[in-house]
């Protein structure tokens, strides 16, 4: 099959058109009122139109729209084609053929004067807009990370032709897309329509496109749909950055360590290759009153709670659905808590953004050189832990540039590199994130320590202390080793204090140091403040929990061990690992079961094995701090509430490490001895 | 590949749309107005149905609703062409029960992508 030119059919179709035209102008002539005759002319003058623009005649198009235009009237009745008319009618029709038969030979003069006198039978209010531009070029739009939508379309829509999935794949090739159904208004299996679309959407699509490329791919079908459409902003990260370029201008320091704002390099030396990344935490970051989280959060743990008490009652229960429902209800609980906690978690690289900030300031302030290097900013945090994590933070740097780092001279002459290095990760290790503050300074100064210990009366001149004790000071309340007071530290307040925020987080400091390489503070801090997965064990008639995060493995504890008492130490796969007798530890009177537990609980890296008469299976324990009055208890680091309403006390495992390492530590010292 | 029926009284405008389909794979199949377009629509089972608004014998917003009462046609997407830009004449054939419109001119591209649109492979 030879498929011809259109052009030329168009040309051909013209022809005929024309003679139907003059034909029916003509005839209106004689019976001005004929409906038929006038429709004929009009579908003519339409089709010669229409397709004229179509075929590159857009002289005879535009043209054509006026003549039409006119004769639109002529078929609403509004004027009567009269002999005038006609007359103009036809010399309109000879100008169009002549434009298409001889489109360079006419002179568009003619056509102009044709249309005047066409005019003067229009109304003047009539501009209706000739073309249209349905398909708008998607603009790209900057600061925008994407849109959230909502597609409710009319339950008809399938009738229609159109199907919701195809505009869903539409919208995929805007930009990646996250895509949730909506199944609130599908009716029972009963009432249900096949033919119907009860589905809705939420979309979030990731994508700069603009309103009008979304606007596009539903054009079809936006009288027969609800569009919420909101755009997602940049990411709030951004603006928690300070502006650094106008404040870098004109210092010493490198530039590529500062000045990329949202995120930090790995390595300064490295450029960095995540334009992507900011878009993801824009993207990350829907704005939503901490205080709603925080109400959520409550209102999740008491929903743990009630779970567990409708998981005893189920358990006593002989009812299948009970049991079911209950099982249900244990799963949903279970997600919304990991839902709700995922909610509150921040990553620490919002938090590491201000430091930029800080350390070029300290670092001009005081003429030392300090580059900063940050990593694991993908680590997320519990919000509340993020907050109060900063104060402590900003301390630690303040310290390492303070104290660490030396000033240039010093560095030269110890033969290291003129700029310090300020070194900020964190990452996850179990169930903690570690978070250190690592500086390659002079390293902690042990015998001014010492000297300032004594001199203050804290440790007795001459006593043995290892340097660990002695750093140990640093933390002790108004203990500064700095010889003059600076504006920036050496006030005496705040190792105290950062130790204490930590300690409130339920973390822990730690302080190492290399003569000459510098020093490395570590913090240790819980994934989450609120809810934990607990491991119920019961200890004669009491119950505890061990945080599961905690928990290396659970074992029986074989007669062989059982029968070593004195030397509590268990061989666990060629390791000799400490362990505690809980019954012992907490004064519980009367004869231990018989066949004893034991829980292989870590932290970090050392372990210790927990002795329990009975392991009773996983908890969720929301974690209720204990009140004051529970100060000076240590073993313990909160209480939960039990599915029968009684509480339980959840145990300090770093705690439990650090007396049975000690109690390692003595029978080790006794048998040296 | 689809099943293409284009309905309209000009045989330019059914070359076009023949000319613009064909070689990306489509069959195209011709009517020249409404009654007619119907009847190939019983008889050929169209994937997409193009049609004109303003034919003769029957006219586009008649065929749309005959169309639409043909249980077997079911789901059947049908666009419209229109040169008018006026709201009142889509919202009338969308409610007759259109899927969708082209509006004349259009351009190669502009069909394509409304084909695309509407019939998925």
């Amino acid at each position: 099959m030879t498929i011809m030119d259109p052009a030329d059919v168009f040309r051909q179709e013209a022809a005929d058109l024309f003679e139907a035209l003059e034909e029916a102008l003509l005839d209106l002539g004689q019976r001005p009122d004929d409906r038929e005759l006038i429709d004929t002319a009009f579908r003519a003058l339409h089709t010669i139109k229409g397709s004229g623009a179509m075929f590159g005649f857009d002289e005879v198009a535009s043209f054509t729209h006026e003549f039409e235009t006119a004769f639109d009237l002529v078929r609403k009745g509004e004027i009567k084609p009269n002999e005038d008319l006609i007359t103009v009618a036809l010399a309109a029709k000879d100008y169009i053929r002549a434009l298409i038969e001889q489109p360079d030979s006419t002179d568009t003069i003619i056509g102009d004067a044709i249309l005047d006198e066409l005019r003067r039978f229009i109304g003047p209010n009539d501009k209706a807009a000739f073309r249209e531009t349905t398909y708008a070029a998607p603009v790209a739009a900057s600061g925008r990370a994407g849109w959230k939508l909502q597609l409710a379309f009319d339950n008809q829509i399938l009738r229609n032709g159109s199907n919701p999935l195809d505009y869903l794949d539409d919208l995929r090739k805007l930009g990646a897309c996250l895509v949730t159904a909506l199944t609130d208004d599908v009716p029972l299996l009963e009432d249900l329509e096949p033919e119907y679309c009860f589905l809705k959407w939420d979309v979030t699509l990731h994508s700069d496109c603009d309103r009008a490329a979304i606007d596009d791919v539903f054009m079809f079908v936006q009288d027969e749909m609800k569009l919420e459409c909101l755009p997602i902003m940049a990411a709030e990260a951004s603006t928690l950055v300070p502006p650094l370029a106008e404040t870098t201008a004109g210092h010493s320091l490198p530039l590529d360590t500062v000045n990329d704002g949202s995120q930090s390099a790995p390595q300064s030396d490295r450029p960095r290759e995540e334009p992507k990344k900011s878009d993801d935490k824009g993207i990350s970051t829907v704005r939503v009153q901490a205080e709603r989280l925080d109400e959520l959060m409550d209102r999740v743990g008491e929903l743990v709670i009630a779970q567990a008490r409708l998981g005893q009652l189920a358990a006593a229960s002989d009812d299948v659905s009970i049991k079911a429902i209950a099982e249900e209800i244990e799963r949903l609980a279970a997600s919304l808590r990991d839902t709700t906690m995922g909610a509150r978690m921040v990553p620490i690289g919002s938090l590491f953004g201000r430091f930029r900030r800080l350390i070029h300031d300290l670092s001009r302030d005081l003429g030392k050189p300090v580059e900063l290097i940050t990593s694991g900013e993908d680590t997320e945090l519990d919000k509340t832990m993020i907050e109060r994590l900063a104060d402590p933070l900003v301390h630690l740097i303040r310290n390492a540039i303070d104290h660490g780092i030396e000033d240039e001279a010093n560095r030269s002459a110890a033969g290291k590199t003129e700029i310090g290095r300020i070194e900020i990760s964190a990452g996850h290790a179990g169930a903690q994130v570690l978070v250190t503050v690592r500086d390659n300074g002079a390293g902690l100064n042990t015998a001014r320590i010492r000297a300032k210990a004594e001199e203050q009366g804290l440790l007795a001149p001459g006593a043995t202390a290892s340097d660990q004790e002695i750093h140990q000071f640093l933390f002790h309340p108004g203990f500064s080793t700095a010889q003059t007071v600076s504006a920036l530290s050496g006030r005496g307040v705040g190792m105290d204090v950062v130790k204490r925020t930590i300690e409130s987080l339920r973390g822990s400091i730690d302080i190492s140091t290399t003569p000459g390489q510098g020093t490395t503070v570590t913090l240790r801090l819980p994934l989450t403040l609120a809810i934990i997965e607990g491991l119920l064990i019961r200890v004669g008639e009491g119950r505890y929990i061990v945080p599961l995060s905690a928990v290396e493995e659970c074992a029986e504890l074989s007669a062989a061990d059982e029968r070593s008492r004195g030397r509590d130490f268990l061989n666990m796969r060629g390791d000799l690992v400490p362990f505690l007798r809980l019954r012992s530890l907490f004064d519980i009177a009367g004869q231990p079961d018989s066949f004893q537990k034991i829980i292989i609980a870590s932290a970090g890296e050392t372990r210790v094995g927990l002795i329990v008469d009975q392991i009773i299976g996983s908890h969720q324990s929301v974690i209720k701090s204990l009140s004051k009055l529970h100060s000076e208890v240590t073993m313990f680091s909160g209480a939960t509430i039990l599915g029968d309403g009684s509480a339980a006390l959840i145990l300090d495992v770093a705690q439990l490490i650090a007396i049975g390492q000690g109690r390692s530590e003595s029978q080790t010292v006794n048998e040296a001895a | 590949m689809a099943n293409i029926l284009t309905v309209d009284d000009s045989p330019s405008i059914r070359q076009m749309i023949k000319v613009v389909l064909a070689p990306a794979g489509h069959n195209v199949i011709e009517a020249s107005d409404g009654a007619k377009g119907l009847e190939k629509a019983k008889a050929s089972r169209p994937d997409l149905v193009i049609t004109d608004l303003n034919m003769p014998v029957m006219n586009g917003l008649e065929l749309i609703r005959a169309l639409r009462a043909m249980p077997a046609l079911l789901g059947l997407p049908i666009v419209f062409l229109t040169t008018e830009s006026n709201d009142a004449v889509k919202l009338e054939a969308k409610q007759a029960g259109a899927t969708g419109w082209i509006t004349k001119p259009f351009k190669q591209e502009q069909l394509l992508a409304v084909v695309s649109k509407l019939v998925r492979s």
